[in-house]
């Protein structure tokens, strides 16, 4: 087998310094009674044929390489520099170990470095760790940190409903050991909504910008409501939205969150991805997870080392405030480089892309009878589209044509019948959106 | 923004990406927009984004050079301790990057995801006949979150039953620790458990609180089999079943995988739950800290439980059956968004595939032999606490009595400057100056003996020249760092960034 290099003269060589006769007797200590079992697995591939085997599973996708692609809900279809997946490749940064040993690790601790400030630039927020596995575990470990910042003594969380359904799922399952009071998002409350259920009780309120809908809410008073009442705000984000909209430091905000997906990392059936978390500046030594600081070395050169260690896992044990340990290393690196390449300008521009596109394709929908946009709000790339029929009869007529449609609503919120979550990115050109509005002008 | 010279600049390695930045300057090239443009919402946007402005050049420039100032497996030996640092096949990176997988949506209808529920189907059923469990979720995104949604099964297992009061974990005082802080995430309590003389898991003091006052509070156990000590725990059939008669259910930890392929089924010595960590045993690389997988497998009474969605057979068919996605029906709920690391489990998928059953064995044997070898080979030169054959890894002392003041600290900085890897050090807890060591089976025996002559190598210099090892490492991109600087400035990002607030 290739990957395994040892000859048979080797392996006696190294047996008999070992003074064993055969590897078998290595295995003396496991219980005879289970030693040895079979495998039933399939014989051995050859790379050629595993390349083929895998190929077929691949192409057996519906994949946006062959179809025109309007969903998102939380995972999009962006369009990611040749760069990026280059430096991916390097072995040097993709089979390094988390960066225990700094003196061999620069590379990956710079790069994740700069990854903490972009994300910093992004959010308005003062720090940002290494990140979390992906946006809706960073939205769990906020709850952890806003517990510890209001002392253990509030135990009230209040969520928004328009809050992605799914990571509202994690921070329950999460949390489940603990006595918390989970409110806000069973009915549809909205952000005033929200706020009366604020109390000297509440340790923090989530809301997400934009929303699972793709709006913009108002959130101007807000934070000064939270903070009223002792409380933390936290946002859920999506880091493309912030290309062109107020940042959440802007806004107010204490911690936050989101899946770095966007940036950088193409959408690979669901992860890996990339949860980013950021803080304002008293929240910094809370932060679960690794987070990567600048020092010098001991002749006085610049270097970076993982810093705030003692909060972590494997040297609080029990007293540890979150058990993470692996992070997303590589997306964090991916959304570097992302970042590096887009700069300023470029990430404005692609924001616009995704403004106007979406706003062309709502307004072209909107004029179809049977169709309503709900313009009620302002919004990034997504929108609702309230149809004629139930969006899977839809979505099954656009597959048709090569067309992947919106994300069926009714699947989350029970009240939503019949409307579509549409996404549209910088990735669907015109002609795109043109053939999709003549399939839904067609459909009846 | 102006490119800010600091001083620091003129002492660094690489400058960062913000200190190359030019206004006005681009990385990439963008299409024009091709429809009619929109008014944007003027008071609802922001004009303060802090990004760098460089050229495509300057980037690549950048992360080529950063990344040379890494150690990695692809650039040498990397004996880390239970991180199983193996080779990472590069076919497997390919096929992650297959576009009907890199493209995938994962809210894609059913029918248009078949061949990747096809993959993650099969994954499941290779890793739970692997380690001989009933099922297995592919959900947990790492080793710490298959260890959470191990304990959250165990404790929802006993909530169901009735059994509320079972809140306490065992966990042995050897355990990585991942261990106890997932214990607390998830509400329980962890009684700690000594180590006998041989390393094991002191059974009369496990006996003594599996039949004491709390012994209907022991909600399980947890364990890492071999033990972080590298070794095969051999009394574990009776460890199993001290727990079990107390009520309480098995939690194997399976970072140490790598010694078992072939050679034991976890799920035959009476475990009850594991999790897998993909980016060990099954290759996939670690990333420079993530992504990895967690994979859990469970025996046949936590099925119910597994975290969900795991993949089925929904309408089956001998040709081509329908797969989809399933939420067990007791399960303890979602851990992340979407289906897991999916890129892992393609990974994975190839790893498996290239080696069969037989492959899988040979690779537990060659990493068992590995680290036999190297830990026979070292055992006069440095103090080995636990002197008997070990399995994919083994623990020595990195101090000599007869020098003071040497470090394993001192040894692990020295060896970098043979352009090898530190072993995992000061881990386990229980022995000190612990040096632990990982070869794995992917290394050759040149390399093993390259690692062993610079062992014995800087034993020597220790007695000769401690200095050489005090103020390593020498050849280094940098030297030690002021990691209480680090703490103590706290400075977490770059300049331009923090003086925009």
């Amino acid at each position: 087998m290739s990957y395994i290099p040892h000859t048979e003269a080797e392996r006696q060589q190294m047996l008999s310094a070992i003074g064993v006769t055969t590897i078998e007797d290595l295995f003396d200590a496991v219980p005879a009674s289970h030693r040895f079992p079979d495998l039933n697995l399939p014989e051995p591939l050859s790379e050629m044929e595993i390349a083929a085997e895998m190929q077929a599973l691949a192409e057996a996708n519906e994949h946006a390489g062959d179809f025109v692609l309007f969903r998102g809900a939380g995972a999009y279809h962006h369009f990611i520099p040749s760069v990026v997946n280059h430096m991916l490749m390097r072995g040097e940064f993709y089979t390094a170990y988390t960066p225990y040993q700094p003196e061999v690790s620069q590379g990956t601790l710079q790069a994740v470095f700069e990854y903490q400030s972009m994300m910093c630039a992004l959010t308005g927020m003062d720090a940002a760790n290494a990140s979390h596995y992906d946006g809706a575990t960073s939205l769990a470990e906020a709850v952890t940190v806003a517990l510890d910042a209001t002392r253990g003594k509030r135990n009230k969380i209040i969520l928004s409903h328009a809050i992605n359904p799914q990571y509202r799922a994690v921070l329950r399952t999460y949390h489940q050991g603990r006595d918390l009071k989970i409110v806000g998002d069973n009915g549809h409350a909205d952000i005033p909504d929200l706020i009366d259920m604020l109390d000297d009780n509440t340790a923090m309120l989530a809301v997400s910008y934009p929303n699972f809908f793709g709006q913009i809410d108002d959130l101007k008073q807000l934070a000064d409501k939270v903070h009223e009442v002792g409380a933390l705000l936290v946002m859920v984000v999506n880091p493309m939205a912030l290309s062109l909209f107020k940042s959440p430091g802007a806004l107010g905000a204490d911690i936050v969150v989101g899946e770095g997906q966007p940036l950088g990392v193409p959408l690979s059936f669901g992860g890996p991805y990339l949860g980013f978390f950021a803080v304002k500046e008293k929240y910094v030594r809370k932060i679960p997870g690794r987070i990567i600081g600048e020092t010098t070395d001991s002749t006085g050169k610049r270097a970076f080392v993982m810093t705030l260690r003692p909060r972590e896992q494997d040297i609080r044990r029990e007293k540890a405030s979150s058990n993470i340990c692996t992070n997303q290393g590589l997306m964090a690196l991916a959304a570097a480089i992302y970042l590096s390449l887009m700069g300023k300008n470029g990430l404005r521009q692609v924001g616009e892309l995704n403004y106007h596109k979406a706003h062309y394709a709502a307004r072209e929908i909107d004029e179809l009878n049977g169709f309503s946009v709900d313009f009620s709000k302002p919004f990034f790339n997504e929108f609702m589209v309230k149809c004629p029929m139930p969006v899977q009869q839809i979505n099954d007529r656009l597959i048709n044509e090569g067309i992947i449609g919106g994300y069926d609503l009714e699947k989350d919120y029970k009240h939503l019948k019949n409307t579509m979550l549409l996404c549209v990115t910088e990735m669907n050109i015109r002609d795109e959106i043109d053939a999709l509005v003549d399939v839904l002008r067609e459909v009846k | 923004m102006d490119a800010p010279q600091t001083i620091e600049k003129t002492n660094a390695l690489e400058p960062l990406i913000y200190e190359i930045s030019t206004p006005g300057r681009i990385g990439v090239n963008l299409p024009k927009c091709d429809v009619p443009e929109s008014d944007l919402p003027t008071e609802l946007m922001r004009d303060d984004l802090k990004l760098p402005e460089v050229s495509e050049m300057q980037v690549v420039r950048h992360f080529v050079r950063l990344s040379q100032l890494n150690h990695a497996i692809d650039t040498g030996f990397y004996p880390l301790g239970s991180c199983t640092m193996k080779y990472n096949p590069k076919i497997n990176e390919d096929m992650a990057r297959l576009p009907g997988f890199a493209l995938l949506h994962p809210l894609t209808d059913t029918a248009g995801t078949q061949g990747a529920l096809a993959l993650m189907y099969d994954l499941q059923t290779w890793l739970a006949e692997i380690a001989g469990f009933a099922g297995v979720s592919l959900v947990p995104a790492a080793g710490a979150q298959g260890e959470f949604a191990g304990i959250l099964m165990i404790r929802k297992y006993h909530l169901d039953r009735g059994d509320a009061q079972r809140t306490k974990i065992l966990v042995p005082n050897s355990a990585h620790g991942t261990n106890p802080a997932t214990v607390t995430m998830a509400g329980m309590e962890v009684i700690e458990l000594p180590s006998d003389s041989d390393g094991n898991v002191d059974l009369d003091a496990l006996k003594t609180v599996c039949t004491g006052e709390l012994a209907n509070q022991i909600a399980g156990m947890m364990i890492t089999v071999p033990s972080t000590l590298g070794l095969f725990e051999s009394h574990i059939l009776e460890v199993v079943e001290a727990v079990h008669e107390a009520g309480g259910l098995m939690y194997m930890d399976g970072a140490n995988m790598n010694a078992l392929m072939g050679v034991v089924k976890p799920g035959e010595l009476g475990f009850d739950v594991m999790h897998y960590n993909l980016h060990k045993t099954f290759s996939t690389p670690h990333g420079g800290g993530g992504p990895g997988c967690g994979a859990v497998g469970v025996a046949e009474r936590l099925m119910d439980y597994r975290p969900g969605p795991v993949v089925e057979i929904i309408e089956p068919d001998d040709d081509a059956p329908l797969y989809g996605l399933v939420e067990p029906p007791k399960t303890i709920g979602k851990l992340k968004a979407f289906w897991g690391n999916f890129g892992m489990h393609i990974r994975a998928y190839a790893y498996i595939r290239a080696y069969g059953a037989s492959g899988l064995k040979d690779v537990t044997r060659h990493a068992v032999l590995n680290a036999n070898y190297v830990r026979a080979m070292l055992k006069d030169t440095y103090h080995l606490p636990y002197p008997r054959i070990c399995g994919h890894e083994f623990v020595m002392e990195g101090r000599f009595s007869d020098v003071e003041d040497i470090h394993a600290l001192d040894i692990s900085k020295r060896l970098m400057d043979y352009g090898i890897h530190p072993p995992t050090n000061y881990f386990p807890l229980i022995v000190k100056e612990a040096l632990l060591i990982e070869p794995t089976e992917t290394e050759t025996k040149q390399t093993l003996d390259e690692f062993i002559n610079v062992m014995k190598t800087i034993a020597r210099e220790a007695h000769e020249t401690p200095d050489l090892l005090h103020e390593a490492p020498h050849v280094t991109p940098v030297r030690r760092l002021d990691e209480v600087k680090a703490a103590k400035q706290l400075v977490l990002c770059c300049a331009p960034v923090m003086k925009s607030h």
